[in-house]
């Protein structure tokens, strides 16, 4: 599936590939591997990549690990947050098919249903070359316009919201930090 | 003629600032043993900023981050860059020190008016430190208006073709080079945008457009402060040889940030308030009995 673009849509996806601000979610043991992507063995700056400290200011969303049903609200609490070419990448098999977890009573087994995933990486977990094999794909999808989750949240808005229902029974959260 | 002079100023701000925080970062990932990002980072994160589809958080929000970026820009074209002065006569230090208020108040309005509550606490850290390091400024800085008998930056420049401030007053110059780090919000003073503990503090709530005005109004504010600095401590010269010191100050600050960790906030007060004012009225105290080289 692929959108039309204007020339200036295809200039602001050049920079998009070039300057991706990340937001991860480290529900589980993926955050693991970040550091080492991060610091000087691989060095994820030079691609211009970076952490940032809020959603509002990112542009990837990094689930990494296994979701529960009490994460699963927080991070679509976080997506909606997250302004608008936004892209999610899953990390592990355990965003894919629930990985090791797949049978417990709490895990979310396919992310894909609740919001929309741009790119998976397998393994469990992946490792630092890994993760840079995915980021290079993600610059490529991204600059050929092929990431387009943001847009599918949008047009099919009322599955993922029935998806979220369904599962979680309600989307808000309780709790002394969002009421 | 003078609108074009301070359209080269604004540009200079524009490219200067934004390749050298490029290359900041370069020399940061250096002292990491790091490859870094191209030079040209920075630009490509500014123009990507203004390209998303970002959140307004009501009107207070959209007119403080206007008036932020209004108000230094303002502030830049007043400053003489070398011999490139946009408004000459009018490039008087308390002009530039009130102008550059309008700036920071502009972006503590919006911040706050975000309702984030880590926004406010960036934000009452920021004017805390901003109390901290503007005290020891000033006094430094009264030392030489009162020795020159002038507050004009283009005077105080052109009055040390024999030799620069930062040997006639090396205390003066070493006070106010600690303040600057305050004020560029370098490495151990860097508490009011933390992102570890407050979620980069101020940028909090900051989604697309107001991100890249923000990150804009940043290298604007680091153009003055460094200029400010430049043009009082380390003499006159053409506009390629202030350029150049420019860089050196910057590549300084740069690498002194690159390897200290971060003061809490009581700290950095408690730290201007002994050391840095303790020396800034000691030069005072220098150049009242005349004691300059």
């Amino acid at each position: 599936m692929s959108y039309e673009r204007t020339i200036w849509e295809k200039i602001a996806d050049n920079l998009r590939s070039r300057s991706m601000w990340m937001l991860h979610y480290c529900t589980g043991c993926g955050a693991v591997e970040l550091p080492p992507s991060m610091t000087s063995r691989f060095d994820m700056e030079r691609l211009g990549m970076g952490p940032m400290a809020t959603p509002r200011q990112a542009d990837i969303f990094l689930i990494t690990g296994y979701l529960s049903v009490k994460t699963l609200r927080r991070v679509i609490y976080t997506y909606e947050q997250m302004p608008d070419p936004k892209y999610v990448v899953g990390f592990g098999s355990c965003t894919i098919n629930g990985g090791i977890y797949y049978d417990s009573y709490a895990t979310i087994n396919r992310v894909d249903y609740y919001i929309p995933v741009d790119l998976y990486i397998a393994g469990c977990m992946p490792r630092p070359e890994a993760i840079f094999e995915a980021f290079t794909e993600l610059m490529r999808m991204i600059r050929k316009g092929e990431a387009i989750g943001w847009k599918k949240y949008k047009e099919n808005y009322e599955w993922y919201k029935q998806n979220q229902l369904k599962s979680l029974g309600e989307v808000y959260v309780h709790d002394e930090f969002h009421e | 003629m003078t609108i074009f002079k301070v359209a080269a100023v604004l540009l200079t701000g524009f490219f200067v600032g934004l390749t050298l925080e490029g290359i900041a970062r370069k020399i940061i990932a250096r002292v990491q043993r790091r490859y870094g990002p191209p030079w040209y980072q920075n630009f490509i994160d500014v123009f990507k900023a203004l390209s998303k589809h970002g959140f307004s958080h009501g009107w207070i929000f959209d007119f403080g981050v206007l008036m932020a970026l209004g108000g230094v820009i303002a502030t830049l074209s007043f400053v003489p860059l070398g011999n490139l002065v946009a408004f000459p006569g009018l490039d008087n230090v308390f002009v530039v020190l009130y102008l550059f208020a309008v700036g920071a108040l502009g972006m503590a309005m919006g911040m706050v008016g975000s309702g984030n509550p880590n926004a406010s606490i960036g934000v009452a850290r920021a004017l805390t430190q901003m109390l901290g390091y503007e005290v020891p400024y000033l006094v430094s800085l009264a030392a030489i208006i009162f020795y020159y008998k002038t507050s004009s930056i283009s005077n105080l420049m052109n009055l040390q073709a024999d030799s620069w401030n930062l040997f006639k007053m090396p205390i003066g110059a070493a006070v106010a080079f600690i303040s600057l780090m305050g004020m560029l919000g370098k490495k151990p003073f860097d508490t009011p945008i933390a992102p570890a503990e407050i979620a980069s503090g101020p940028m909090v709530e900051l989604s697309s457009k107001y991100m890249g005005l923000l990150m804009l109004m940043h290298t604007f504010s680091i153009f003055v402060e460094i200029s400010l600095f430049v043009d009082i401590f380390l003499g006159g010269g053409s506009y390629l040889v202030f350029l150049l010191k420019f860089t050196v100050v910057w590549i300084i600050a740069t690498l002194i940030s690159a390897v200290l960790p971060r003061f809490r906030i009581e700290q950095v007060v408690k730290f201007y308030w002994r050391v840095p004012l303790g020396l800034a009225f000691l030069q005072a105290f220098f150049v009242l009995i005349g004691w300059v080289f």
